[in-house]
């Protein structure tokens, strides 16, 4: 079940690129994508009921969550933040130069 | 030996970020060019590295696989790296005096020195995530270089580029993580194992995230139905970056990435190689037929380069010796002629101030180097002999008829003949015919310009001799050797570790 609404969230994202014309929106739409993915690899490492992964010579190794997806997704989301900063940095100065955040009229290029 | 693989990481890396600490461009020209040709030397140096041992692993912080990463050196990697830091040696070379037209050209280091970063990365890795990570950090470099200029055009391309570019590598990141909960590892060598316990037969799961990677990595390849963003973003960057992403971007992120992935670690399935085969024959004929209608320079060759995968793509896929050398060959053929080719265009752009093909004319006595390298190029790209364009079409068509596949055979030819139609036309338009007026006084390219196209060229003229024994046996078999037997690749990663 949960598996599905993390791909309804990634399929959510996934319009948000195709279908929407403002270069904001187009960039909520990738990040709703990029956090689809990464809720996505929190979730594979989750065990129910787990606990935390710290290994205690009083408790015995069983029921632990899996640590390496969350270390995998910190590594991913300071990425993801980085590509963020850079597409809003680019959608500012592309609204510099064209005065409007709509692609229908951001078409210099073409062919 | 082992010791030197960590340095195509860390030598890059630390030169971007030193090479911004300097006010002066003459000693930010020094570094980043001492930097790009000691990771050339080094590539070479693996060469006789991995035919003394055949498969060189690092452990990186001295943990065993699977628990650490690892990096893993084989004939391909060396094939691959080879290439990347040869292209970007001359690259940086070229951009001595040509990035002097732009204000930041520390900065403008900083970011190339990164992307090779993530470009070398990526080939010498043996582990999954870390793959991803790489993949991102040499695309993040690349969106910020295709916007350097930052004019509207630019900042489009860019822009355009980052979200799809962005979209496949998010599909990646999802196959990693499916791999990861299929078989709970992330070493390339230890992924494959467990797969190949798991099932002889292939399931669902394994279909899914095949496709997956097929999408990340064809569009960082470009392959056609992924292709709209690489027509935009090529010809945005200054004309050594359009050299690097043309030549070797989309070929380690996308080609090698793929390679990797499906013959080494998923196994290259009949039904996969069709796909290849298909993709390929389709990139070779749509961008061949946009490109011909084209009357930018750089718009042009961007469009050939979609064609050109196409073929690297053919080849590979057919799954034969032949066709995989073919492959393999064309892949570092295109790399240099492509290269070439957008550093002339780069040198009519500083010359004449334009990219408009009606707008040159006869600038064939004003550039007389650019001239004949571009001449050279174009045939070599057409697939004339003696240049090596030829030599790795013909291995191609010849493995097409050899596998029974005439009518893929076929389709490469005509893709050969519409290529030299449209370089005939860069060609008479750009240099021959009457002369314009306008550009009566213009002058060749800087020294350092001259010496970069120059040295493509003669690798162009004498590619060919890559085929002789003695160096095939060097650098283009083992890389062969590893795809075909892409399925022993973790009993011989595992064998080393022993």
């Amino acid at each position: 079940m949960i598996y599905f609404l993390c791909f309804v969230l990634f399929c959510v994202g996934l319009y948000g690129i195709l279908v929407k014309r403002n270069l904001i929106k187009i960039i909520i739409g990738m990040s709703i994508l990029d956090y689809a993915s990464y809720l996505f690899l929190v979730l594979v490492g989750f065990r129910m009921e787990g606990r935390a992964p710290i290994y205690d010579k009083a408790q015995e190794v069983k029921n632990m969550v899996d640590p390496i997806p969350q270390a995998l997704v910190l590594t991913a989301i300071v990425i993801g933040l980085a590509v963020l900063a850079l597409m809003i940095s680019i959608a500012v100065r592309l609204y510099e130069k064209y005065g409007t955040y709509d692609i229908t009229e951001i078409r210099k290029l073409r062919g | 030996m082992t010791r030197l693989l960590p340095f195509f990481i860390a030598l890059p890396l630390g030169c971007a970020f030193l090479v911004n600490l300097f006010k002066n461009k003459k000693a930010a020209d020094v570094l980043a060019n001492l930097c790009t040709f000691i990771l050339l030397v080094l590539s070479l140096a693996t060469i006789s590295i991995v035919k003394a041992h055949g498969i060189v692993v690092y452990k990186v912080g001295n943990w065993i696989p699977p628990i650490g990463i690892s990096m893993v050196v084989d004939g391909l990697t060396v094939f691959l790296l080879v290439t990347v830091n040869l292209v970007s040696f001359l690259s940086s070379l070229y951009s001595i005096d040509y990035m002097e037209k732009y204000t930041a050209k520390p900065k403008f280091y900083s970011l190339f020195l990164l992307m090779l970063t993530g470009m070398n990365g990526l080939i010498v890795t043996g582990d999954l995530f870390n793959m991803f990570v790489f993949l991102e950090l040499a695309g993040v470099a690349s969106y910020a270089l295709v916007a350097f200029g930052t004019e509207a055009e630019e900042l489009e391309a860019s822009f355009k580029y980052m979200i799809l570019s962005s979209l496949s590598a998010s599909f990646v990141l999802l196959g990693v993580t499916m791999i990861y909960s299929y078989t709970s590892s992330l070493n390339m060598a230890d992924v494959a194992l467990t797969l190949a316990q798991k099932s002889s037969s292939p399931d669902v799961t394994i279909l899914f995230i095949a496709v997956l990677f097929l999408m990340g990595f064809g569009l960082k390849a470009a392959i056609v139905p992924f292709h709209p963003w690489l027509p935009d973003a090529h010809p945005s960057a200054p004309a050594p970056i359009s050299a690097m992403l043309s030549g070797v971007l989309i070929k380690a992120l996308g080609i090698y990435a793929m390679l990797r992935v499906f013959f080494c670690i998923l196994g290259a399935s009949p039904l996969f190689l069709e796909t290849l085969c298909i993709l390929g024959i389709l990139s070779m004929i749509v961008g061949v037929l946009l490109a011909i209608g084209q009357w930018d320079v750089k718009r042009l060759f961007a469009y050939h380069s979609i064609s050109q995968v196409g073929y690297v793509l053919l080849g590979i896929g057919l799954g034969t010796p032949l066709g995989i050398l073919g492959g393999l060959f064309h892949l570092f053929n295109h790399s240099m002629f492509k290269s070439l080719l957008f550093l002339n265009s780069g040198s009519l752009d500083y010359a004449a101030g334009t990219r408009n093909l009606k707008e040159m004319g006869g600038l064939k006595d004003a550039m007389p180097v650019t001239e004949k390298t571009s001449l050279v190029a174009s045939l070599s790209i057409s697939g004339i002999p003696p240049f090596n364009g030829f030599w790795s079409k013909l291995f191609i068509i010849v493995a097409c008829v050899q596998a029974r596949h005439p009518g893929y055979a076929l389709w490469a030819i005509i893709g050969s003949l519409l290529t030299l139609s449209s370089f005939m036309k860069v060609m008479r338009y750009a240099f021959y015919g009457m002369p314009k007026k306008a550009y009566a006084s213009l002058k060749e390219a800087p020294s350092s310009m001259q010496a970069a196209m120059i040295i493509l060229a003669i690798i162009c003229l004498l590619g060919g001799v890559l085929l002789f024994p003695l160096f095939r046996n060097a650098l283009l078999q083992p890389a062969v050797d590893v795809l075909l037997n892409g399925k022993n690749y973790a009993t011989i990663v595992f064998s080393q570790l022993k």
